[in-house]
């Protein structure tokens, strides 16, 4: 599904990927776990193409595919999905609307006619109330206003309904009570099959309780230093990172 | 292609206007210059009474004591009005009874700018009175509009055929001494429409008017009046396009509303006027008064997409005279490149229990400049008069410019007003969310303004709401794709 080699990336003059290795197969989920400033957000944002930062060696490939010169919205076409620690308002743009136009655009690009309105409602009810979303939630702006729990949910009903190949969920957990945890996570579950991949970004375990990752990766300072599986979690919730800090050669 | 601020800009700055084209029809048209013959000529041209021809010397004499204005946040190299040729007309003139009769190359011009008149009749239902180039040269719908006893015609016929009714309110709202170009206008105003809805009649379709300037260096000035007896709605459409020139235009219309006791007007227009070249040069110059006055529980609502245009200097006011009277302007203005808007409204607040809203969104891109003046005034006998204003401002890259200039005036204790300002930018990450849910930058931005404009698009009436969207993204997005 998803292959990194050695990859380098920075922002403005500044390093931040400094030889990232990751081979995601489909069916598997993967957590990355890591202090603040470990460079978590910036991979997930250079999968998904941000020309903010500027790659300066190495690939990334999906399915094979060299993504070098793939624009954000071709990769988006391609099956990469970004769940945003922060996802952005736009205002007067509703979350119907912003899908409807979403789900179009991917499928103009694969020479699709439009999706006709019936299926689109059919597909906006299966899946919002698969994440027990309220229907009138839909007809709001995006993001204005809402709070940090609906916000993250907000962005896994987008999940749901555009159905990626690989989905990346950047610090999904942070601002959710353990109720909306919960939900998201089951939402997560339900839309795992063997075909699709999820990387998980995030600071705690808690979130892995409910979505049990396969393989478990620790990122410091730009590098993955320690790879496991579920287990490694624990072991940084219980010991913090610092161990790791010391443990690795930097 | 992903977004980056300078590609943005780029964009932005290849969108050439869609509508340049001139049609080539004979005109009948005056020497360059003004004067006291020049505005008798007028007025005989067009067979007017002596009572108008004299109305019109009156506006001149005002006029000539009067100094351009120049407190809007506007630059420009002001136009030489005796370099104007204050009147032309299509040649082949006289009413048509049906489109077969109008002249071929008219009716491709029309065909080009996508108004087709027998769709417009069949499909909307929208009577159409088109004005090319100061003269009607069509107007349809008529008879339906008669048997409820609304006139809707030319304002030169108005003229002729309703004497009493345009002698009784012709500047009874936009005074010839109002303001320079209003008394110019009321000098030189060649055509424009005139409507009139009976006591208690509903008009029963939207009445719409395209304007269009065509001959090189004419200025146009437009007089319309509407007029809408007591308990009486009307819903009125004015759009325009106009073709690409060098040279600057000049645009200084009148639009008079009345709204007697009980009745409400729906004033919406859409402007599309060549707003120059990328790089500033040419562009009409839009100098409108338009204002509505509202006696007891009457309504005005004034609608304003405004695309186009080198510098726009327009105020759609309502005087709410009348008790419990509302007044209401919505307004979207898109300036791009070298344009300069100067927009907004006055909302003047007479009679007790008045009640106004402004919602005005400006969006600016390129080096183009765009503001927002309004005044609130509040007069010492409106007891509970209440406002609601609301200026939001987009910003599109980081060489345009918004302002705004709110301006509230209140001699009374019991008045409530409330203002709401903001401005935002469209930013690299709402571009980047949109670009990661498969959505490309042209389409990211188109979807970013219209959401933003929607608390205006949505007060348009249906076909037009359409056309105005479409307006808004020609207007800004770039030829990629």
């Amino acid at each position: 599904m998803l292959k990194i080699n050695n990859l380098y990336a920075r922002v403005d003059d500044k390093e931040i990927l400094k030889g990232i290795n990751l081979t995601v197969n489909a069916g598997e989920v993967h957590a990355i776990m890591g202090p603040n400033g470990s460079g978590k957000s910036t991979l997930a944002a250079v999968i998904a193409g941000k020309e903010e930062f500027e790659v300066t060696e190495g690939e990334v490939f999906l399915e094979g595919e060299n993504l070098e010169d793939t624009s954000p919205e071709d990769r988006a076409h391609k099956g990469i999905f970004l769940s945003f620690q922060y996802p952005i308002e736009i205002p007067g743009v509703s979350v119907t609307n912003f899908m409807k136009t979403a789900i179009n655009e991917s499928r103009k690009a694969k020479g699709l006619e439009e999706m006709p309105a019936k299926d689109m409602l059919k597909l906006i009810r299966e899946k919002s109330e698969m994440l027990e979303i309220d229907r009138k939630f839909l007809s709001r702006s995006l993001n204005e206003g809402f709070s940090g729990g609906e916000k993250k949910r907000n962005e896994i009903f987008q999940m749901a309904m555009l159905e990626p190949k690989l989905a990346i969920l950047d610090e999904t957990d942070s601002g959710l009570d353990i109720d909306a945890l919960r939900i998201v996570a089951n939402g997560v579950n339900k839309l795992k099959s063997k075909d699709n991949a999820v990387i998980v970004i995030t600071h705690y375990q808690r979130l892995l309780e409910y979505i049990v990752p396969d393989f478990v990766h620790v990122l410091h300072n730009g590098r993955i230093v320690k790879s496991g599986t579920k287990d490694l979690a624990l072991e940084l919730e219980e010991k913090g990172y610092d161990w790791l800090k010391q443990e690795t050669v930097l | 292609m992903a977004y980056t601020e300078e590609e943005l800009k780029k964009e932005l700055e290849t969108k050439e206007y869609e509508y340049g084209f001139y049609t080539d029809i004979e005109s009948d048209t005056f020497p360059n210059g003004l004067n006291e013959e020049i505005v008798i000529a007028i007025s005989k041209k067009k067979q007017e009474p002596e009572w108008m021809t004299l109305w019109r010397l009156e506006s001149f004499k005002i006029w000539k004591e009067m100094v351009e204005p120049e407190w809007a946040n506007v630059k420009y190299k002001k136009p030489d009005f005796q370099a104007i040729s204050y009147y032309s007309a299509p040649n082949k003139k006289p009413k048509y009874d049906s489109l077969d009769e109008v002249d071929p190359e008219l009716l491709d011009t029309f065909k080009k700018l996508g108004i087709s008149l027998d769709e417009q009749k069949k499909l909307a239902g929208v009577a159409v009175d088109i004005v090319m180039d100061s003269v009607s040269v069509a107007t349809t719908f008529k008879k339906t509009l008669a048997e409820k006893g609304i006139i809707f015609c030319s304002i030169s016929e108005a003229i002729k055929e309703h004497p009493e009714l345009v002698k009784k309110y012709i500047g009874s709202v936009v005074p010839q001494k109002d303001n320079f170009y209003a008394a110019l206008n009321s000098a030189v105003f060649s055509d424009g429409s005139f409507c009139y809805i009976p006591k208690g009649v509903r008009c029963p379709m939207e009445l719409s008017t395209y304007f269009r300037i065509n001959q090189a260096g004419t200025g146009q000035f437009e007089r319309t009046l509407v007029i809408a007896d007591e308990g009486s709605y009307v819903s009125y459409l004015e759009g325009c396009t106009a073709p690409s020139r060098d040279e600057n235009q000049l645009h200084a219309a009148v639009v008079e509303l009345i709204a007697l006791d009980n009745a409400e007007i729906k004033y919406s227009t859409v402007q599309n006027w060549f707003p120059g070249n990328k790089d500033g040069k040419g562009g009409v110059y839009n100098f409108v008064t338009k204002r509505g006055l509202c006696e007891k529980n009457a309504k005005i609502s004034w609608t304003q997409v405004e695309t186009g245009s080198a510098i726009t200097w327009k105020y759609p006011s309502c005087i709410l005279k009348g008790d419990n009277s509302i007044g209401e302007f919505y307004s979207i203005a898109v300036t791009n490149n070298y344009q300069q808007a100067d927009t907004g409204t006055k909302m003047i607040h007479l009679g007790k229990n008045t009640k106004s809203t402004i919602i005005s969104k400006g969006i600016s891109a390129g080096k183009s400049q765009n503001s927002y003046r309004g005044l609130v005034q509040v007069n010492s006998r409106a007891e509970n008069a209440r406002n609601f204003s609301q200026c939001d401002s987009l910003l599109m890259g980081n060489e345009c410019g918004a302002h705004t200039f709110p301006y509230i005036e209140v001699k009374n204790k019991s008045a409530q007003i409330e203002h709401e300002a903001t401005t935002s930018k469209i930013g690299e990450d709402q571009i980047f969310y949109c670009n990661q849910r498969g959505i490309n930058t042209e389409k990211a931005i188109a979807l970013i303004v219209n959401g933003f404009s929607k608390e205006v698009l949505n007060k348009l009436p249906m076909e037009f709401a359409v056309e105005a969207q479409k307006l808004l993204e020609i207007s800004l997005e770039g030829s990629v794709g």
